[in-house]
């Protein structure tokens, strides 16, 4: 699924970051029926992950109540150069991942 | 006397504005950006932050992607959609000379899929055919509107014209008694805009999707508990023309963000 991260390219050392990230989901929250009574099943992301070169920097859960299209903003102290990865974890095995350079001085 | 005078002139002022009602003068249109919060503006302005944008991702990929029994993609006669769509969203809906009417871009898509992709068309309002349409109009942004110029156009200009000052529902409300009279007053807490169709497709919040303004149109006219023009109508395509061509010469903002 299409996502969206912002990352600063760039960063000196110690600076804190914002890291930005928007991806796509329906998140369905299970609530909701059809014209027609049926329930229509539960379909959201569960859980958010960051890495930051291989160690988890932050970590979120996802409930029915967060909107279609979850944004997620924080921020992190930039250490060194290297990878952030995102990876999202949702019902009926759902996994999307994206990730994003940075190149600290 | 004096104070005779007086009465007749406070009502002659009090009465201007219902005199003066009616279409907005050009250099007084605002785009829905205008009306919005500055949360909303700013979940607009960053592409980052604006849903919108994950639509125009899966749009450029459908760009590039083969479809139908022709095997063709969109890219392989249109090329770069960054030059070649460049403005093209600006004149939508645009006259077709072959269907003798005018036709909207999600028609123009599906028209491409039939006679040159051999492809079935997408349904109205579908994830891929709102993805396509925001990637075209994307391309558009900054551009400013230029619908309705076409001499051809003009008829279908002027039903359109005809249709948001017709009073319909059992509210018994035109399009105009809202967004020509009323725009800038509020309406069960929300602000009355204009109706200036300049982010289409734009991600509503609270739709939670993008959506067109064929779907906007409709939730209006169930909104004055009219009956709704099905998807594609000739008559939401006249009205859709008739608000491109009001907001002429206003920038494109494709993928807009609107509460």
């Amino acid at each position: 699924m299409a996502a969206l991260i912002n990352v600063p390219a760039k960063a000196k050392r110690g600076d804190i970051i914002e890291i930005r990230t928007l991806t796509s989901h329906i998140m369905e929250t299970g609530f909701r029926h059809t014209m027609d009574g049926a329930l229509v099943p539960r379909d959201i992301i569960t859980s958010f992950t960051c890495r930051y070169n291989g160690a988890e920097i932050f970590r979120a859960d996802l409930f029915p109540a967060v909107a279609a299209n979850p944004y997620l903003s924080f921020f992190t102290v930039a250490k060194e150069s290297g990878k952030l990865e995102f990876e999202w974890i949702g019902d009926n095995g759902y996994s999307s991942a994206a990730s994003a350079s940075i190149t600290v001085e | 006397m004096i104070l005779w005078r007086a009465i007749v002139l406070a009502a002659l002022v009090a009465t201007a504005p219902a005199l003066l009602a009616g279409e907005i003068p050009p250099d007084a249109r605002r785009s829905g950006y205008f009306f919005m919060g500055p949360d909303t503006r700013a979940m607009q302005d960053d592409d980052t932050s604006n849903p919108g944008m994950l639509f125009v991702l899966d749009g450029e990929a459908l760009w590039a992607k083969k479809a139908g029994s022709a095997d063709k993609a969109c890219a392989d006669c249109h090329g770069d959609a960054r030059s070649s769509m460049k403005g093209v969203a600006a004149r939508y809906p645009a006259y077709d000379k072959a269907l003798a009417r005018p036709v909207t871009l999600d028609q123009r898509i599906n028209l491409c899929r039939a006679n040159h992709q051999q492809a079935a068309p997408l349904p109205y309002e579908s994830h891929d055919i709102l993805a396509l349409s925001a990637f075209v109009a994307h391309q558009s942004r900054g551009v400013a509107i230029a619908a309705g110029d076409d001499p051809q156009a003009k008829p279908f200009v002027e039903q359109g014209r005809n249709l948001f000052m017709q009073r319909e529902g059992q509210l018994n409300l035109a399009c105009t008694n809202c967004h020509d009279d009323n725009f800038e007053k509020r309406l069960a807490g929300s602000p009355i805009t204009q109706g200036q169709p300049t982010g289409y497709p734009l991600y509503r919040l609270e739709w939670q999707t993008l959506g067109s303004l064929e779907r906007r149109l409709r939730s209006c006219m169930t909104g004055v508990r009219a009956r709704a023009y099905d998807y594609g109508a000739p008559e939401l395509v006249a009205l859709e023309l008739y608000l491109m061509a009001r907001a002429r010469g206003m920038p494109m903002e494709t993928p807009a963000v609107r509460p």
